[in-house]
């Protein structure tokens, strides 16, 4: 009950972290049609920003300013870069995205350095909100989990209650038709573009200091938030919300469980021996293999249900 | 819509009656001569003084190579059928460890095997894996194709860290290529050989798959990249186009695979992953994925980038960014879509009018460039620190990056050579448009 | 048609171009190839080596070198790639350099040990010795060992063992928690061998592989470890799989001591942070508080003007003991010659800058020196990374201690 209760936190907390990098990128992705590779570089960039305002100002400053940056800067990349390449097709922006994310890696590094930077949880926050069972949960993991939950209400509320809201919903299922309705639908992207840079970035300053901030984040980062992304579905927000839960609770309780291909075999009544073929695969246990299963999901979906768990639409 | 086939089309209606080997030679004689070519390129770097070959330059060119086999068969998904694989490199790393087995097998004496059919093993590795996963992911086309591919690439690629049996682990599988079962009775243990029988091997798998692309399959798989809905009303099914096609190119992946077993006698986990995946579609869109020869320019692009450029900086990656991001803002059709942009005016008689235009953007682009490589070293170097342990050297003159003048020097460049550029690229451009309006009017567009 | 030609000779010209304008460097100097990432993910390790690498060699070059001629590092960066380290060892023979070196990765030295043996047999003119300065599977100096191949740092059985002997009396429920590929799981090998040998009295409560680098929440790991009322977590681990772990561990309160391989390499002392105060052991080959510990005023002199230079610590200073070894042996040799240096480096014995004694056996070419096991505290008179902790030795273990049986049958060519 201990296990599975701290579990379950702690799965919430990790699911949550990712839905904040993976709704920038479903946003982007559904109306852009764009692979944005440069997504993760923004989280990057946002935990970067956060530790540089923080040691000059404090960290609520930061909270505000680094996301606003990130934004400004997905504004700049998508008004001078992403508009230019649209015209060459899918694979052109996707490519244009990932020339940038090795340029934004090189100049963090150039910026900031290899080593990673000391950016840590502010003062205020570092306590013990509650003990489960012996285990203290952090209250910046609480934190964590309200800014995320803000962030999944006030992008929802956005979307539905506000005009630009509206259109950004119609330009997600039918973008052609919303163009030629007279919407100035470049100003339209240009918006989302920068509201998902800043959401990831935003997620970078939460998340920077729960992981450890240097050059090599984006790239540990990058393909898991595409596969909840795309497991999710594009076109929905609430899809991507439940496939960052499910990805995070999943990863989370492979970890707990200890069992394998073997014991279920065993369970039939077959038993495996070291002179078995494919001996070794039977017998690898969950734990070990529970970072590949998004992945193993991910083909699965694609395969039997290819717009994903709630998608609305194909690119 | 592409130059290739424009081409071909020019070529048979000259040479629509000269028989036999004559015919055969003139249109041919590009490959005769690129393949003497490349066997006398290593030439150049022969140390006359000690009688020995560049074994750097050697195992550079092995690996241009073994590359482009690689790339070209990325392009048979990418080009010709539109499918767009991020896990390409499994097919690769897969044939790798197949032909590694294959070659201890045969040092072990339990098959027998001439080493220069050890990657024809490799090209069967591939074709079984290419069919296994090729079977789940051709389900899907597009987007979806490429995120199945995204996934089994990450999922090979840590299987092959885990299981020890068939991936030998962290160390790879380690080979000897010397096993003395050679057809030719060559040892293969000197550089020179194995680079003599990567070239044969390259020529083959790409005189293969340019064949190929005029085969009912390859032509169906233009068909479906270009238009799906019609390509479907002529009969074929369009899953099982895309399920032989990704299978063919798993087979020349697989070669390209063997050809790197035999080339470094060991293969590692870094074979299957996403790096070596990201490589091809590199290799592949900078050389343009329109053309056949594309990914062959593309691929000694790229390699001599991450090879021979990284030894000089380790700001590398950021010229390949940078290199990227200009080609697909203003290129992107890749070289080779740049070379065919010239094939009309080359109709006319007119290319060398270009000539004096190119060398009045070449200088200013020339300074520019300068300006930028220079600032970014100096950048890098004060930030990062001592860049290769050497002092910084611009050509042989020791520079200390502490003062002003180098950044006074890389901005100026910079700056003076982009606005000399643009005023001159205003003047290439408006003759550049006479001349193609020139030829638009002699009707050599096409 | 002609402007394939052109695109062909273009790719001829910049393979050129690249070929010869490559690394300018001084003549008359003995050169040792230096290959390691030094882009991408992985760049920090090779850079932070090369740092160190060349503060050192220029200590030694002041010191006269060997042979009246000085030495020279020349940096190939290997992006963690075989090929591209194989395709640096042929750059460094082509210039006849007598040495390269390496660091970092056990894929690339498994790849480097036999290319180097092969080349070495089939090209008597240009050979090479290869110094591994850091790439610990124990195969390395066992089943896949080789006369060319010599290893000056402990392999990873030594390492755990010194783990085990740093394991203190009240600690009897150890957890061990690795990353799952062939280093990761020749650690979980060797500490449960050490641990059956020295301490029978520990009981290993859980045993655990994690996906190399893929893990981003530990938490859950925690949870289990502390489940099982383990007291001590050993683990090889290293990088972020290392940071977010002690991280996690720290921050759900949990009362764990860590013994670590890697923690005290650039980075981790910023990543650990002051929450770690008195909880995480590195098994180490140096840590600046050493010196004054021991009362080496100067080796606590020169590893201090390291420290003004560079804000990352001065681990890998124990390199100095390395280059020190291959300034004997090529003086000892008389000439730059690969062979006869080999020869005179086995079986030399040396002692090293702080003091103690080591040898370079001559077996398996593995070198037999002390280690240390530092604690990760306030206090000390050198602190890491300018957070206020340092690493504090907690247990030495001198070389004769450390002693391990090999397997390896050297096959050794004509003396000359």
């Amino acid at each position: 009950m201990e296990v599975f209760l701290v579990s379950l936190l702690n799965g919430l907390v990790y699911g949550m972290l990712l839905f904040m990098l993976a709704s920038g990128l479903t946003l982007i992705l559904s109306m852009m049609g764009v692979l944005n590779f440069a997504h993760a570089s923004a989280y990057m960039l946002g935990a970067y920003f956060a530790y540089t305002i923080s040691q000059q100002i404090g960290f609520w400053p930061a909270l505000v300013l680094a996301p606003l940056l990130c934004g400004a800067i997905g504004a700049a990349i998508e008004m001078y870069g992403l508009r230019r390449v649209h015209r060459n097709g899918h694979i052109a922006e996707l490519l244009f995205t990932f020339g940038l994310a090795l340029i934004i890696e090189k100049v963090v590094q150039m910026t900031w350095g290899l080593i990673p930077v000391p950016y840590r949880i502010p003062a205020g926050l570092d306590f013990p909100l509650f003990t489960v069972y012996g285990t203290h949960f952090p209250a910046y993991r609480a934190f964590m989990l309200l800014i995320s939950a803000l962030m999944f209400g006030a992008i929802w509320l956005g979307l539905t209650r506000t005009r630009i809201g509206l259109v950004i919903q119609a330009a997600l299922h039918h973008p052609e038709m919303v163009g030629a309705l007279g919407h100035n639908v470049p100003r339209v992207f240009t918006t989302v573009f920068a509201a998902g840079t800043a959401l990831a970035g935003l997620a970078g300053v939460i998340g920077g200091n729960y992981q450890v901030t240097e050059p090599a984040m984006a790239f540990t980062m990058g393909p898991i938030v595409f596969v909840v992304v795309v497991f999710g579905g594009l076109g929905s927000l609430t899809g991507c919300f439940i496939a960052s839960l499910l990805m995070g609770l999943i990863q989370t309780f492979a970890v707990v469980l200890d069992y394998s291909l073997a014991d279920l075999l065993r369970w039939l009544g077959l038993t495996v021996t070291s002179a078995t073929p494919f001996h070794e695969v039977l017998t690898v246990p969950l734990p070990r293999i529970g970072a590949l299963l998004p992945y193993v999901l991910l083909v699965l979906i694609l395969v039997f249900k290819p717009r994903g768990l709630m998608g609305t639409r194909d690119t | 819509m592409s130059a290739d086939a424009t081409q071909r089309a020019a070529q048979r209606a000259t040479l629509v009656a000269a028989p036999g080997f004559a015919a055969f030679a003139r249109r041919y004689w590009l490959w005769f001569a690129a393949f003497v070519a490349a066997l006398l390129l290593p030439w150049l770097f022969f140390d006359w003084s000690t009688h020995r070959h560049s074994g750097f330059a050697l195992t550079m060119l092995s690996e241009i190579g073994l590359m482009s086999v690689f790339a070209l068969s990325f392009n048979m998904q990418m080009g010709q059928a539109g499918l767009l694989s991020f896990g390409h490199a499994i097919l690769f790393g897969l044939g790798g460890y197949v032909a590694a087995h294959t070659l201890n097998a045969i040092k072990a004496g339990t098959m027998w095997l001439p080493v220069e059919l050890v990657p024809l093993a490799g090209g069967l590795g591939g074709l079984v894996f290419g069919a296994l996963f090729g079977y789940v992911a051709t389900q899907q086309r597009a987007t979806a194709f490429a995120m199945i591919t995204m996934g089994l690439g990450e999922l090979v690629a840590a299987c092959a860290l885990m299981f020890m049996a068939f991936f030998g682990g962290e160390g790879g599988i380690s080979t000897d290529r010397v096993t003395g079962t050679s057809l030719l009775g060559v040892s293969y243990s000197s550089s020179w050989e194995v680079y003599c029988l990567v070239v044969v091997w390259t020529a083959i798998a790409t005189m293969a798959m340019r064949l190929q692309t005029q085969t009912p399959l390859g032509r169906m798989a233009n068909a479906a990249r270009d238009n799906f809905e019609r390509a479907q009303f002529v009969g074929y099914d369009p899953r099982m186009v895309r399920f032989y096609q990704f299978t063919l190119s798993g087979f020349f992946a697989g070669i390209g695979g063997g050809l790197y077993a035999i080339v470094y006698e060991i293969v590692t986990f870094d074979t299957v992953a996403a790096s070596k995946s990201a490589t091809a579609l590199l290799a592949t869109y900078i050389g343009g994925a329109g053309g056949f020869f594309g990914p062959l320019l593309g691929t000694i692009v790229v390699v001599l980038l991450q090879s021979g450029v990284s030894l000089l900086s380790n700001a590398w990656l950021l010229y390949v960014g940078v290199l990227f991001i200009v080609m697909v803002m203003y290129a992107p059709g890749g070289l080779v879509g740049i070379i065919a942009q010239h094939a009309p005016i080359a109709r006319t008689g007119r290319l060398r009018e270009l000539v004096v235009p190119y060398a009045r953007i070449l200088v200013p682009g020339v300074l520019s460039v300068f300006g930028f490589v220079l600032l970014i070293e100096l950048a890098s170097f004060t930030t990062i620190g001592v860049a290769q342990g050497k002092a910084f050297k611009i050509g042989f003159h020791a520079v200390d990056p502490a003062t002003a003048f180098p950044w006074l020097l890389g901005a100026a460049a910079l700056i003076g050579g982009g606005a000399w550029l643009r005023l001159e690229a205003r003047g290439f451009r408006t003759r550049w448009d006479a001349l193609i309006a020139d030829a638009k009017a002699k009707g050599a567009m096409l | 048609m002609a402007t394939r030609i052109i695109a062909r000779i273009a790719g001829v010209v910049l393979s050129a171009c690249v070929a010869w304008a490559g690394p300018v460097m001084a003549e008359g100097t003995i050169k040792i190839a230096y290959t390691d990432p030094l882009s991408g993910p992985f760049a920090q390790v090779g850079d932070a080596n090369l740092k160190q690498m060349q503060y050192i060699l220029d200590y030694i070059n002041s010191k006269g070198g060997a042979l009246g001629k000085k030495f020279e590092l020349v940096p190939f960066d290997n992006k963690s790639q075989p090929s591209d380290a194989l395709i640096a060892l042929k750059s460094a023979t082509d210039q006849n350099m007598p040495f390269i070196m390496q660091c970092s990765g056990s894929n690339i030295a498994a790849a480097l040990i036999e290319a180097v043996d092969k080349h070495n047999s089939r090209n008597p003119e240009s050979r090479i010795i290869y110094v591994n300065c850091g790439a610990v599977a124990t195969e390395l100096t066992n089943e896949k060992c080789s006369f060319w191949h010599f290893r000056f740092d402990a392999h990873s059985a030594m390492k755990a063992e010194v783990m085990a002997r740093a394991l203190p009396k009240d600690v009897t429920k150890v957890y061990l928690l690795n990353q799952d590929y062939l280093f990761g799981q020749s650690v979980q090998r060797d500490v449960k061998a050490s641990l059956a040998k020295l301490r029978p009295d520990v009981q290993v409560v859980g045993d655990e592989l994690i996906p190399l680098g893929k893990i981003k929440d530990f938490a859950p790991y925690i949870t289990k470890i502390k489940a099982s009322g383990a007291q001590a977590l050993l683990t090889g681990n290293w990088g972020p799989d290392m940071n977010l772990l002690i991280k996690a561990g720290i921050d759900a309160g949990v009362d764990l001591r860590y013994y670590t391989m890697y923690a005290h390499l650039a980075g981790g002392a910023v990543a650990i942070g002051p929450g770690g105060d008195g909880k995480v052991r590195s098994v180490q080959s140096f840590n600046e508080n050493i010196a004054p510990e021991i009362g080496n005023k100067e080796a606590e002199a020169w590893t201090k003007e390291f420290r003004e230079k560079y804000p990352f610590d001065f681990y890998a200073a124990g390199f100095r003991t390395i280059f020190e070894y291959l300034q004997e042996a090529t003086a000892k040799a008389g000439a730059v010659d690969p062979v006869k240096i080999a020869f005179a480096l086995e079986g030399l014995k040396h002692k090293d800058f702080l003091g103690y004694e080591t040898v370079m056996r001559k077996d398996d070419h593995q070198l037999i020196s002390e280690y240390f096991v530092g604690t990760f505290k306030k206090g000390v008179k050198y602190d890491s990374e300018k957070t206020g902790l340092g690493w504090a030795t907690e247990t030495t273990v001198l070389a004769k201690d450390l002693e391990q049986p090999t397997t390896c049958k050297m096959k050794r060519p004509a003396a000359q």
